[in-house]
């Protein structure tokens, strides 16, 4: 054994720079593999961060449309119904359309009630709550635009129309690394207030209500008894779980995310086959060192575990390269890619994902020489150039 | 020197290797090409045999054959009484690994591990713990003449010196013959003298029955009995005797 990993082990290292250029494109192709999951995963945080128990309502003919505001207290008197906030995607820009990051007006006291996982100190929640025109932000949407309390931004609106400014009350973080912190949140009441003047048909409108429910239990009576309560008016609703919301918002990517999916197995694929003919060229090389080692006693199942152990040895060590830089080069993708990615984490199924794929990859590329190797007379074999 | 016939070859108790009515043939480009054919003789305990002839002859068939590492079409080759012909290949594998010692003209080392790992390695394949191992391929590397060499790799050692690393490899789990294929073919004249005074010795002193493939007159002169291969079939022996 000691011998076989000892072989093993000085073969890997026999043509350094041979073994060096397909370290480099295993590392290359399994990091790609691990950031493009990470990607994949990336876009369905918002399903796994869901809240069973958090429903979402919207206007039953597309999210797009609004809802009277005035659904409020109608939705919070359904039984079952423990609390309601609502909020509108805002959708406006910062100095330049590509400064694209995510705004809402929330119901500011009900809103941070409701999402635990937005934490602002007391400090910032009462100034967000005493300043009509505040606005807090998120830690990496502070850090992209060195936004700090004090601040005052403008926005220029897309759906609402004319520039909006708005006071930096505080920095909020996440509770947990899949929670978006390139967010800016600012009062409802403001932008309600100001659509009054400005836009009066757009005024006491929201786009989404969140519901907070009793017992996870109820959902599915709790959303159909919302429905109800506005079946036959003139903006029906469409009340489901914030996770059936997300997975239908992700849905319309679907194809983008297929696609990504499929780009990152071949590029696993494609480097299967590098290194399936690195090993076979490797192989060929030493036919003669194989039948050498059959002649003096050696089975031929020694000779194919030699290649596969130097093969499997390489695409590990390339792998833990790889998944070793997957981390850094993923959080630093998720900065360059400003607010797209609110934050690109590594997760454990991709790490195995990516390891897997190593082994996967060792294994197969030594399929072919390992059989060629213990297949091979010996006497064909010594006669094999070195 | 005496030239013998060939049925004159020596049979009785001191016979280890004894062919009995072997052929071999190859298929080349869809043609068969008889190499062997019906070839029948012993060769003795402790002999030193040199098989000569010229290139295609079937000399190194012949001695692939009675190595172990090619079989007949035809005919069976006893080794100690044992038929290998018959054995499966696992067991042949274990068999050569007890019983065949191999040097070969371009010595064959493994050029990852150093000479004493080289000369280490079919100890392996044994049950001997691993400092035995060490002390064994010492041993052998000291009867080749490279005690001083042990941590050498091949490429930092000469033709001469690899070559003797090779016989050193070949003695080490002190099998019941040595074959080698054209041993002096890739050495200068002064290295190939040592390498076929270390196998002269290893014949003489330690007994090792030796059967040697050789296109060199000098490195047969050092062979107790020459025989002579024309197109498949024992033209003649020579039988000779050294000082």
């Amino acid at each position: 054994m000691s011998q076989w990993l000892t072989l093993v082990a000085r073969n890997v290292l026999r043509h350094r720079l041979r073994t060096s250029l397909t370290l480099v494109g295993l590392v290359v192709a399994i990091l790609a593999f691990g950031l493009l999951q990470t990607v994949v995963k990336t876009w369905y945080a918002g399903v796994d961060g869901a809240v069973p128990s958090r429903l979402l309502t919207r206007n039953a003919i597309s999210f797009t449309l609004p809802l009277p505001q005035a659904y409020h207290k109608r939705i919070g008197a359904v039984e079952g119904v423990r609390r309601v906030t609502y909020m509108n995607w805002f959708g406006g820009v910062y100095k330049d359309p590509k400064n694209f990051f995510p705004q809402f007006a929330i119901d500011a006291a009900s809103y941070l009630d409701m999402y635990p996982e937005i934490l602002v100190s007391d400090e910032v929640r009462r100034a967000f709550l005493r300043d009509r025109r505040g606005a807090i932000v998120g830690r990496k949407l502070a850090k992209r635009y060195g936004f700090k309390p004090g601040d005052v931004i403008q926005l220029r609106g897309t759906i609402f129309p004319g520039n909006w400014e708005f006071v930096i009350c505080g920095v909020f973080d996440g509770r947990d690394p899949k929670t978006d912190t390139s967010q800016l949140f600012f009062r409802w009441d403001y932008l309600n207030e100001t659509l009054r003047v400005r836009s009066k048909a757009q005024a006491d409108q929201v786009g989404f209500f969140a519901v907070d429910v009793v017992s996870i239990n109820l959902v599915a009576e709790v959303s159909q008894a919302i429905d109800d309560v506005f079946r036959n008016s003139l903006a029906e609703t469409l009340t489901e779980t914030e996770r059936a919301f997300q997975i239908g918002f992700v849905k319309q990517t679907e194809a983008i995310l297929i696609s990504i999916r499929i780009v990152s197995f071949v590029v696993i694929f494609i480097i299967l086959a590098v290194m399936a003919n690195t090993m076979a060229m490797t192989a060929r090389e030493r036919l003669r060192e194989y039948a050498t080692l059959k002649a003096i006693g050696f089975s031929p199942g020694y000779v194919a575990r030699l290649i596969l152990g130097e093969s499997v040895a390489i695409a590990l060590i390339g792998g833990t390269i790889a998944i070793g830089l997957t981390p850094p080069v993923a959080a630093r993708l998720a900065e360059l890619s400003a607010t797209l990615f609110p934050s690109l984490i590594v997760s454990v199924n991709t790490v195995i994902l990516q390891a897997l794929s190593a082994l996967v990859v060792g294994v197969l590329a030594a399929v072919w020489p390992m059989r060629r190797a213990a297949r091979v007379s010996i006497v064909d074999g010594l006669r094999a150039l070195g | 020197m005496t030239v013998l016939r060939v049925s004159d070859a020596p049979t009785g108790e001191d016979v280890l290797i004894a062919l009995s009515d072997v052929s071999k043939s190859y298929r080349r480009g869809g043609q068969i090409v008889p190499v062997l054919s019906k070839l029948t003789f012993d060769i003795r305990r402790k002999e030193f045999l040199a098989l000569m002839g010229p290139s295609g002859s079937g000399k190194s068939t012949l001695l692939n054959l009675i190595a172990g590492i090619d079989s007949p079409d035809h005919g069976s080759i006893e080794v100690g009484g044992e038929d290998i012909t018959l054995l499966p290949e696992a067991d042949l594998a274990d068999w050569r690994a007890a019983n065949v010692g191999f040097i070969f003209q371009f010595y064959n080392l493994m050029p990852v591990l150093t000479a004493l790992e080289n000369v280490e390695l079919p100890l392996t394949l044994t049950s001997l713990g691993r400092r035995d191992r060490r002390d064994r391929a010492q041993l052998a590397l000291s009867l080749v003449g490279l005690s001083d060499r042990v941590k050498h790799l091949p490429s930092e050692l000469s033709g001469g010196q690899q070559q003797r690393v090779a016989i050193a490899r070949a003695i080490v789990t002190d099998p019941t013959m040595l074959v080698a294929d054209e041993p002096t073919g890739d050495l200068d004249r002064q290295s190939a003298e040592e390498v076929l005074e270390i196998m002269q010795r290893l014949n003489r002193d330690l007994g090792k029955t030796i059967v040697m493939v050789t296109h060199d007159r000098r490195a047969a002169a050092r062979a107790r009995r020459i025989m002579h291969l024309e197109k498949g079939d024992l033209s003649y022996l020579v039988e000779q005797r050294l000082e």
